[in-house]
This record gives C-alpha cells, structure tokens and sequence, in this order.
C-alpha cells in the first residue's frame, strides 16, 4: 500500500460556503490534496489553482499519429505493396481515402485520451484508492487537506468547523492506489428488514 | 455607468463611405471596359452580371445567416449571447437594402437583361429543346423564380423587422416583462422555418445552382447554408471585437469571444464535410452529368481558386482556431474572421463563375477581373458597415430588459 499519510478531511453541503473556504484554506497556506464533489462545480479547479489540462495536446498528437497512420497505411498498401485496379481509378485516390484516414484519426484520439485520462487519474481495473467519505458521491463536498510534519491539526480542524464544514475528522490514508480489495466492507445504506 | 449608446465615429464613416466610393469606381470602370453596352452573350457583359449577383447574394445571405443565429439561439434559450445581441440583430438590418439590391439585380438580369449564359432556362427557345431544361421548366422559369424570389426576400425582411420592432419594445417596456421574450420565440420559431425552406433547401437551388441548370446537388443548399453561415458568425465576431475596441460592450468578455470562436470552428468542419459529401460522391460515381460540374473547377482556370478555398476555409481555421486559447484570443479571431469572409467570398466566387462563364480561362486566370469583384465586394462591405454601424446607433447596446441579461453577463464556458 506504500506510504501513509495524515489528512484534515471537512465535508461541506454547500458550493457557497465551499467557495470562501476554499479561498481561506489556500490563503492560510495549507495544501489542499482535492476536493470531492458529487456532481462537476463550475470554476472550483479555478478556485483550487489547478493546472490547464494538457490532455487536448496528447489529444491532438494522438489524433496526428492516427491521420500519418492511416494516410501512410492506405497509399503504401494501393501503391506498392498490393496495386488493384479498381473500376479505373487512380491508385493513389485522396478523397476516398480521407473517410479512413477521418476515422483513424478519431479512433487513435478517442482511445488514446481515454486510456491517457484513465493513466493520469490513476483508473483501471481492480484498482482501489482510499474514499476519504462515502457520501463524496452523494450530496457531501469532501475537502481534503494534506498535512505535513508541522501541521497543527487542531487549528485546521478549527478553521475548518468556522467556514462552515458540517463535518471535520482526520484520516490518516495510503497516498497511492493499491490492487485488492477494501480493508473493510462498508454498509452505505440501512439494509431493509423485511418480514416475510 | 457602461457606455451603452454607440455612436459611430467619423473614421468609420469614412472608411464605409471610401469602400462605397471602390464598389461604385469598380462598377462604372467594369461598365465600360467589360463593354456592358454592347453585345448581350459577350464575356463582358456575362462577367458584368455574374459579380453582381455573387456579391448581392452572398452578402445578403450572410446577413440572413446574422437573423439566424438570433433564431437559433433564441429557440434554444442560449442566454449567454444576450449581451452582444444588438450587434447580430444590427447586422440583420442589411437585410433591407441588401434584399433589395438583389432583388433588383436578379429580377433585372431575368427580366433586363438579354443575356442568358448565367441562367440559361430563362431562354424559352433553347428550354424547348433542351430535354433536361423541359423537364424542370414548371421549376426553372423566370415567372416562378421571380413570385419565389419576391416571396424569399419579403418573408425575410418581415420577420426581422418584426423581431427589431419586438426587440426595441422590449427595452421601453417594464422591466420584468416577459411577454415580448415569448413574442420573440414565436417570430424565431417561424424564421427558423422559413429559413429551412429557403436557404436551407429551394433559394440556393433557383438562384445558384440554376446555373449549371443541367446539374444539380442534394448537398447544393446545405452547402451554401454553411458557407454564409460560418460567414455570418465571422461579421458578428468582428463587429464584437470593433465595438470592443472603442470601449462598448463591456459585459462581453473572452467567454462570450470563446464562444462564438467555437460556432466559427465547428461550422468550418460542417462546411468541409458538406463540400467533402458533394464532392466525393461525385468523384466515386464518375458519372458524366454530374462530374461536369467539377471538370472547370478541378481542371480548369479555376484549379487555384478552388484549392485555395479548402485551405483557407477548412485548413486554416482547423489549425488556428483548434486552441482553446487561440480563440479567446481578440487577434486571432479577428484574423480567422477576416480570413473566413473571404473564403467564403471566394467559395461563392466559385460557385457562381465557372458556370456562367463556361470555364473560360479568361476569367479565372484574370488578376485585372479579380480586382474587379474585389473592388465591388469592397462596395458592399461598404454598405455593411455603413448600415449596421447606424442600427447600432438606434439602441442601447444592452437589451437590459431580456429575461437572460444576468445569464449573459456571469456566463462562464
């Protein structure tokens, strides 16, 4: 499981009152590791200082390797590997290769910035990450704060219950993904007693 | 307090009335050096009539396409616009006088004109043997075509003065008020549909591609849509970027730049794969009927034109516009802008001369003659800017009491 570290988690059920949060944490100069959200909140990787993504640029390389792929493929194939004669055409014809060439070029960016995207959040199957609170995909916005050696936790759990958090704890979690199971099988719902 | 009223500057005014001045020294000069006086099937006189009407036409449906855009947006309740409307409403104004100039140059050359190289269906002794041109003549004849035409132009001056009429009550009337916002869905409900019917389908079938009246395109009107289209959004980018400039439009910002940057972008594709569809199909059936209408265009004097038009409307804005930040940049888009105006200037250009022409290499090799459609196109760039910069003047740049004002001004893309 690799390194452990301690984190200050406050949960929030509000993006106004996330928001200047957000703000104060950064400010005071805590590093925020990420913020969980049940559902996309506009301008909050804005509000956490979070870096452009440069998935479009692998995006557009992949999509050049694709349409290289495609062109060089299809005119070495008609041209001097395998020459057919088809209905009198030229051997070298542009326009129809350029549905292929569209489609390759698609599929080499398509799979490429999924399999990219899946690398960088660290997604693939049977891997598992630590959930610093269940209701993340629910209703909950789970602040996680990352603390070093010098972190007084009792002033950022502090800071945290005045912005507004509706609840504080800290976690002390694995840093990296793990392949495996969960320590511990979690009951999210109340399960029904149904009498038969 | 934001500066709301424009109020058109003397440079402007100068520089509108200076390419006036080029379209109206361009026509007198090409009258008499084309011979417009002498023979009616010259070159000249074909040549004469043909810059005409590409320039009326084009410039008209490009104000049409502003109309849509309002349309478009409205029906699909984009609020994000709401901010920069006034500048696609003010360039649906031309739609007036440059409704009216094509309606008199097109009714003038079927009427006026002896010439029949350009729409040679209206020639009733050579429809009579000609069997494609009899089999199309409840379509093509000048009396349908002028009802059609009248009609086209009409509806569209109607509904876009109806919605200014709507748009401007709105901004007298008590804030709040949204019974002039649910008139507007009703006007741009109907010109969506007039405008499917017309450039959408049948308008570009009887005034463009009636000649190569021996051809014809299921693409043909889909095509145009999109080349006056991307146009469109390219004139109301500038004029953004204009009033930008001199301090006006203050609630508009990078976003809405971003935006209108994306229509500019993803319609270019649209354009491309519309011209692509056209043309490989017909490339692929290699059939004699239909590949005449690319030999000219191809293997003609107008090979360069027609390479030209794929890179700078497909080429260039696929690669320069692709940025996220290149288009929330004020000099990149305005330079896609000016570029695109004129790529689709020039894919009009070509859609119209190799055909009324019939391929002669005089014309697509000609610089001088060029320099005759620049020179009236700058006429009508003229007459744009003259009247829309007037119908700026004529409202508050903000339309205050729009119900999507607020969307508009905190929009985020």
């Amino acid at each position: 499981m690799g390194q452990v570290k301690k984190y200050v988690v406050g949960c929030f059920d509000d993006e106004k009152v996330l928001f200047p949060a957000v703000k104060k944490v950064r400010a005071a100069g805590y590093k925020i590791q990420d913020v969980y959200t049940p559902m996309p909140v506009h301008g909050l990787d804005h509000a956490l200082g979070m870096r452009e993504t440069s998935l479009h640029t692998a995006g557009f390389i992949y999509g050049i390797t694709g349409t290289t792929t495609a062109l060089v493929c299809m005119s070495w194939i008609f041209t001097s590997d395998w020459p057919l004669n088809i209905g009198g055409k030229p051997h070298l014809p542009l326009p129809a290769f350029i549905p292929i060439t569209f489609e390759l070029t698609v599929l080499f960016a398509a799979v490429g910035m999924v399999l990219t995207f899946c690398y960088l959040c660290q997604l693939a199957p049977f891997v598992k990450k630590h959930h610093f609170h269940e209701r993340a995909t629910d209703d909950l916005m789970v602040m996680v704060i990352e603390c070093t050696a010098k972190t007084n936790e009792e002033e950022v759990k502090a800071m945290l219950n005045s912005n507004g958090a509706v609840e504080v704890n800290v976690q002390e979690a694995p840093v990296g993904w793990w392949l495996g199971r969960y320590d511990r099988p979690s009951k999210l719902f109340k399960t029904r007693e149904v009498a038969y | 307090m934001i500066k709301e009223q424009f109020e058109i500057t003397g440079r402007y005014k100068q520089w509108a009335y200076a390419l006036i001045g080029v379209g109206v020294l361009a026509l007198v000069l090409g009258f008499v050096f084309l011979n417009v006086a002498g023979d009616a099937n010259s070159f000249g006189v074909t040549k004469y009539w043909a810059v005409l009407m590409h320039n009326s036409i084009y410039f008209l449906l490009v104000a049409v396409a502003a109309m849509f855009f309002i349309s478009a947006t409205t029906m699909a309740m984009g609020g994000w616009q709401t901010s920069m409307r006034r500048v696609p409403e003010a360039i649906s104004g031309y739609v007036y006088v440059g409704g009216a100039i094509a309606l008199v140059i097109l009714l003038g050359y079927v009427f006026g004109s002896q010439n029949t190289a350009i729409y040679h269906w209206k020639d009733a002794e050579h429809v009579a043997h000609d069997k494609v041109l009899t089999w199309k003549k409840g379509f093509l004849n000048p009396t349908f075509f002028s009802i059609a035409t009248i009609l086209v132009i009409g509806i569209w001056m109607a509904l876009s003065y109806w919605y200014r009429k709507v748009s401007l009550a709105e901004d007298a009337g008590a804030p709040g008020d949204r019974s002039y916002f649910w008139k507007t869905i009703i006007i741009c409900a109907a010109f969506i549909v007039v405008y499917g019917l017309t450039v959408g389908s049948t308008t570009p079938w009887l005034w463009l591609m009636s000649i190569d009246a021996h051809w014809f395109s299921t693409m043909y009107s889909w095509y145009t849509f999109a080349s006056s289209w991307v146009a469109g959004l390219s004139l109301i980018m500038l004029f953004i970027v204009y009033l930008k400039n001199q301090g006006y439009l203050e609630y508009v910002n990078e976003e809405h730049i971003h935006d209108v940057g994306k229509f500019i972008f993803a319609f270019s594709i649209f354009w491309t794969y519309l011209w692509f569809s056209q043309y490989m199909l017909i490339w692929y059936s290699n059939q004699p009927e239909e590949t005449v209408y690319f030999q000219p265009r191809l293997h003609g004097a107008y090979q360069g034109i027609f390479y030209l038009n794929l890179i700078i409307n497909f080429v260039a804005p696929i690669l320069i516009l692709m940025k996220r930040s290149s288009k929330r940049n004020y000099a990149t888009v305005t330079f896609m802008s000016v570029v695109l105006i004129f790529g689709h200037w020039l894919d009009f250009y070509q859609m119209i001369m190799p055909g009324s022409l019939k391929g002669d290499v005089n014309d697509g090799n000609s610089i001088g003659l060029f320099i005759f459609d620049m020179g009236v196109a700058a006429g009508f760039i003229g007459l744009i800017m003259l009247i829309v910069g007037n119908k700026l003047t004529k409202a508050s740049l903000l339309p205050k009491n729009h119900p999507f004002v607020k969307e508009s001004i905190v929009h985020h893309t």
